[in-house]
C-alpha cells in the first residue's frame, strides 16, 4: 500500500516537473540558424545565406569527418536549428543520426525542409558497382562522399541551399538567388585562375593517403596512381608500404598528398624511399587558420600542389 | 512517384520561351543573362530532382539505374553537351536498393578464459551472445530499435523500443524494453564495453549482465542551462521487473527512475560528463518491501580533434548505493568502479579499471578487483582485446584470470549515442 502510494506521489512529481520546467531558449526569430556536419558547408551556406541565416558547422576542417564524436553539446545546436545540412553518402552515418533523433527538434528530422543531404544534387564518382564487402575496407556503398572538392559541385551545393533557405524564408528568396548568382560568378572567376595555375601540371601522378581527391583529381587533371592505406580506412601495413614504394619508384612518382589528421609517419618513410615530397593538402575549410572559406580552400591547396611540383618538376 | 517526362518538357519550353525573350530584349541584356543563367541552374536542379525521384520509384524505367555504374556525367551546361539521358546523382541509389527493409546488424562476441575463479568462473571458451540489431525510421514521428540477444542458453529481447523523435515541449519519449538511464555502464551493450566483463558493482548491485532493463516508459527533455552547457532530464515508468534488483508482484508495483546529465565542452579537446540517478523498485520480498538505487558518475574525455585517430583519454568513475528494505532489516550497500583508458595508437588502446562493491543481499560482505585491458582494432568493425582480471573475493578467495575476446560487427550497426 505504502508503494502504491508512492508510486502515485513520483507520478505526479513527474508530470508536474515536465510542465513546470520551461523549454530551451527559443531562437531568435530574425535569422535562420543553420547547422552544417561540416565547415566546407557552412562557407556554403554563408555565401547564399550572408546576414539572414546563422551558421554553425559540427566538424572542424582539421578533422577526419568520418570520426567525429556525437557529444551532447551538437545536440544543443541541433535542437535549435531551423536547417540541417549534411554531406551525406554515409560520410556523417557513425555519428549524426543519434543528434538527430536526440536533438528533440521535428524540424530537422529526415523528410522535413529543414533536413538537406546535399549529395543527390552533386556529381558523385567512384560509387561501387557489383558485390560491395568490408573486405574492401570501409568502403561508401553510395559513392565517394568528398565531393565538395570540385567547384562544380559547390556551385549545386550552394544553389541547393540557397533553393531550400528561400522555401523556409519566402519573403527572402530573391535575397538568397541574388547572393548565389553573386557566388556563382565569382566561382567562375577563380575557376579560371586555377585551371591557369593547374594547366601545367595537368596528368601529373600523384598518391594519396585516403581517397579523399577523386573530383579535385579529375577536375584539375590530376592522376591518382596509389594510396598510402591499403584499404579505406585501414591503416598502412607493411606489405602494403613496400608495394607503394616500389610502384612510385617505378612510376617515378613524386608527390604524396596527405589529409591533416593522418599520421605522416608512413607517407615520409615512403617518401624518403622514393624521394618524394610529403604535402599536407586540406580536405576541408578551417583546416588551416587562413583556409577561412570555400575559395580559400582551393586557392590554399592549388598554390601548395604548384609550388610543390615546381620544386620537384 | 513516377518519372514524368512532360514536366521535363515544360521546363525546357519555359526554358525556350526565355531563351526567345531574351534575344530580343536588348536594353535589359545583362539583367535577362543573370535570370536565364539562374533558370538553368533551376532546370539543373530540377533535373536532379527528377532522376531522384526516377531511382527512387521502383516501378520506373529509370529505377535499375541504381546498379549501373559509376560517375555521373557532367551537367548540362558544358559546352556543346547535350545529354541524352538524366544523370545519376549521388544518394539516389541508395534509396532503390534498400527500400524499406530495416538496418540490420549483428555484433558478435566470443570470449575465452584462463587461469582460476572458484566463484564465478568463465567456461574456457564460450560465445555469450551474437545481437542481432534491427533498426529503422517507422514514419515521420517516430524511429524503432530492436536488439534480440542470441546466446547458448537461447534468444532473448535485449532491447527493443520505439523513439519519438518529433514530440512537442522538447520531449524525447521512448516505450519499449530498454536499459534504463541509471549510470552509464548500465546503458551500455556488452559489445560497446571497453572491457570484456562488467565491474563488480554492476554485478553485485545492478543486477549482472542484464542490468536494470525492464520494459518501460521513458520521458526526457532538455533543461535550461547556462550557454553551451548540456542538461538533461529523463524520468522512466517501469514494470518493475529488473533482473534480481527489482521484482513485481502486482500491477502497481512500478519502478521508478529519474536521471540527470550534465555535459560540458571544457576546450576542443577535453569534455566533462556528469550524471546523477536514482531508481525505485520493490524487490523478491513483495510489495511492501522496496529496493532504492542511488548513483553518481563522471566522466573526462581528452581527444586532440587533429589526432584523433591516434590519441585520446578517457577516466570514468560510478558510485552506486543500494538500500534493499527485508523483513527484519535494510540493507545499505555501497559500490563503485574508476577506469581509464588511453589510446596509444590507430591500433592499440590500453585500459585500466579498479572494482570495489558489498553485495546487496549482505553488505558485509565486499568483493575487490583490478584490471589491466589492452584492445586491438584491425578496422573500426571488429577489435581483439585481452584483459587480466584479478578479484578479491568477500569469501577470502581470489581469481586471477587471462580473458580475451573477440568482437566483430556485421552490417549497418547504428551509432551508439555518445
Amino acid at each position: 500500500m505504502r508503494g502504491h502510494w508512492l508510486s502515485t506521489v513520483m507520478l505526479l512529481l513527474t508530470a508536474a516537473f515536465f510542465s513546470l520546467v520551461s523549454a530551451p531558449a527559443a531562437r531568435a526569430a530574425s535569422k535562420l540558424y543553420v547547422v552544417t556536419t561540416t565547415e566546407d558547408l557552412a562557407s556554403l551556406t554563408r555565401e547564399v545565406g550572408g546576414d539572414h541565416v546563422e551558421v554553425e558547422a559540427i566538424a572542424r576542417g582539421y578533422q577526419d569527418p568520418h570520426f567525429v564524436e556525437a557529444k551532447p553539446s551538437f545536440i544543443l545546436k541541433l535542437n535549435r536549428a531551423d536547417l540541417l545540412v549534411l554531406v551525406g553518402l554515409q560520410l556523417e552515418v557513425g555519428w549524426l543520426p543519434p543528434l538527430i533523433t536526440q536533438s528533440r527538434n521535428p524540424r530537422i528530422q529526415l523528410g522535413t525542409p529543414g533536413y538537406l543531404d546535399v549529395s543527390q544534387f552533386c556529381k558523385i564518382l567512384e560509387i561501387p558497382t557489383g558485390q560491395i564487402t568490408r573486405a574492401m575496407g570501409d568502403v561508401h556503398p553510395l559513392g565517394n562522399p568528398h565531393y565538395w572538392l570540385e567547384p562544380e559541385n559547390g556551385r549545386r551545393i550552394a544553389q541547393a541551399i540557397a533553393n531550400r533557405l528561400a522555401e523556409l524564408r519566402p519573403q527572402e528568396a530573391s535575397y538568397f538567388q541574388q547572393r548565389f548568382q553573386d557566388f556563382s560568378q565569382r566561382l567562375a572567376a577563380a575557376e579560371k585562375v586555377w585551371d591557369q595555375k593547374m594547366a601545367p601540371y595537368r596528368g601529373r601522378k600523384v598518391v594519396t593517403y585516403h581517397r579523399s581527391w577523386p573530383n579535385f583529381a579529375e577536375r584539375f587533371g590530376l592522376n591518382v596512381v596509389g594510396y598510402v592505406e591499403p584499404k579505406p580506412g585501414i591503416p598502412p601495413s607493411p606489405s602494403h608500404t613496400l608495394e607503394l614504394i616500389n610502384m612510385m619508384k617505378r612510376e617515378n612518382i613524386k608527390l604524396i598528398l596527405v589529409e591533416p589528421y593522418f599520421d605522416l609517419k608512413t607517407p615520409k618513410a615512403v617518401a624518403r624511399e622514393t624521394g618524394a615530397e610529403v604535402v599536407v593538402l586540406l580536405p576541408s575549410v578551417g583546416g588551416e587558420k587562413e583556409v577561412t572559406d570555400y575559395f580559400k580552400l582551393f586557392e590554399y591547396d592549388i598554390n601548395l600542389l604548384v609550388a610543390a611540383f615546381g620544386r620537384i618538376r | 512517384m513516377r518519372f514524368r517526362p512532360r514536366a521535363s518538357c515544360l521546363m525546357l519550353v519555359a526554358l525556350g520561351l526565355l531563351l526567345a525573350s531574351a534575344a530580343h530584349a536588348q536594353t535589359a541584356e545583362e539583367e535577362l543573362a543573370a535570370r536565364l543563367k539562374a533558370l538553368e541552374e533551376r532546370v539543373r536542379q530540377l533535373e536532379a530532382e527528377l532522376a531522384g525521384l526516377r531511382a527512387r520509384s521502383p516501378g520506373a524505367p529509370g529505377a535499375t539505374a541504381a546498379a549501373t555504374p559509376t560517375t555521373a556525367p557532367a551537367p548540362t551546361g558544358a559546352p556543346g553537351a547535350a545529354p541524352a539521358q538524366l544523370p545519376v546523382y549521388g544518394g539516389a541509389s541508395a534509396a532503390a536498393s534498400k527500400v524499406f527493409n530495416p538496418d540490420i546488424s549483428l555484433a558478435g562476441n566470443f570470449v575465452g578464459a584462463l587461469g582460476r575463479n572458484s566463484v564465478n568462473p568463465l567456461p574456457v571458451l564460450e560465445v555469450p551472445e551474437a545481437e542481432l540489431g534491427l533498426q529503422a525510421i517507422i514514419d515521420p514521428f517516430a524511429r524503432g530499435d530492436v536488439f534480440l540477444s542470441f546466446g547458448e542458453e537461447g534468444v532473448e529481447l535485449e532491447e527493443g523500443y520505439l523513439t519519438f523523435t518529433s514530440l512537442p515541449g522538447g520531449v524525447l519519449a521512448k516505450v519499449g524494453k530498454m536499459r534504463s538511464e541509471f549510470g552509464v555502464v548500465n546503458k551500455l551493450h556488452t559489445h560497446n564495453l571497453p572491457w570484456i566483463d562488467r565491474p563488480l558493482v554492476t554485478e553485485n548491485l545492478l543486477g549482472g549482465e542484464d542490468g536494470l532493463n525492464d520494459a518501460s516508459l521513458s520521458l526526457s527533455r532538455l533543461l535550461p542551462a547556462p550557454k553551451n552547457v548540456f542538461l538533461e532530464a529523463t524520468i522512466e515508468v517501469g514494470r518493475g521487473d529488473s533482473a534480481d534488483v527489482w521484482q513485481s508482484s502486482q500491477r502497481s508495483d512500478v519502478s521508478l527512475l529519474g536521471h540527470l546529465r550534465g555535459y560540458g565542452d571544457l576546450s576542443e579537446e577535453t569534455n566533462l560528463d556528469l550524471g546523477f540517478s536514482y531508481g525505485r523498485g520493490h524487490n523478491d520480498f513483495g510489495s511492501s518491501f522496496i529496493t532504492d538505487l542511488y548513483g553518481v558518475d563522471a566522466t573526462i574525455r581528452w581527444k586532440p580533434l587533429r589526432r584523433a585517430l591516434y590519441r585520446s583519454f578517457l577516466a570514468r568513475a560510478e558510485l552506486v548505493w543500494s538500500r534493499r528494505r527485508e523483513p527484519l532489516d535494510t540493507q545499505t550497500a555501497f559500490g563503485m568502479y574508476t577506469s581509464a583508458d588511453y589510446r596509444l595508437n590507430r591500433r592499440w588502446t590500453l585500459g585500466g579499471r579498479f572494482d570495489w562493491s558489498d553485495r546487496a543481499r549482505d553488505p558485509s560482505l565486499t568483493d575487490k578487483g583490478v584490471s589491466a585491458i589492452f584492445t586491438y582494432w584491425p578496422s573500426e568493425f571488429s577489435q581483439l582485446r585481452w584483459q587480466y582480471r584479478f578479484v578479491d573475493y568477500a569469501e577470502g578467495r581470489q581469481g586471477h584470470e587471462l580473458l580475451f575476446q573477440f568482437l566483430y560487427i556485421m552490417g549497418a550497426h547504428g551509432a551508439h549515442p555518445f
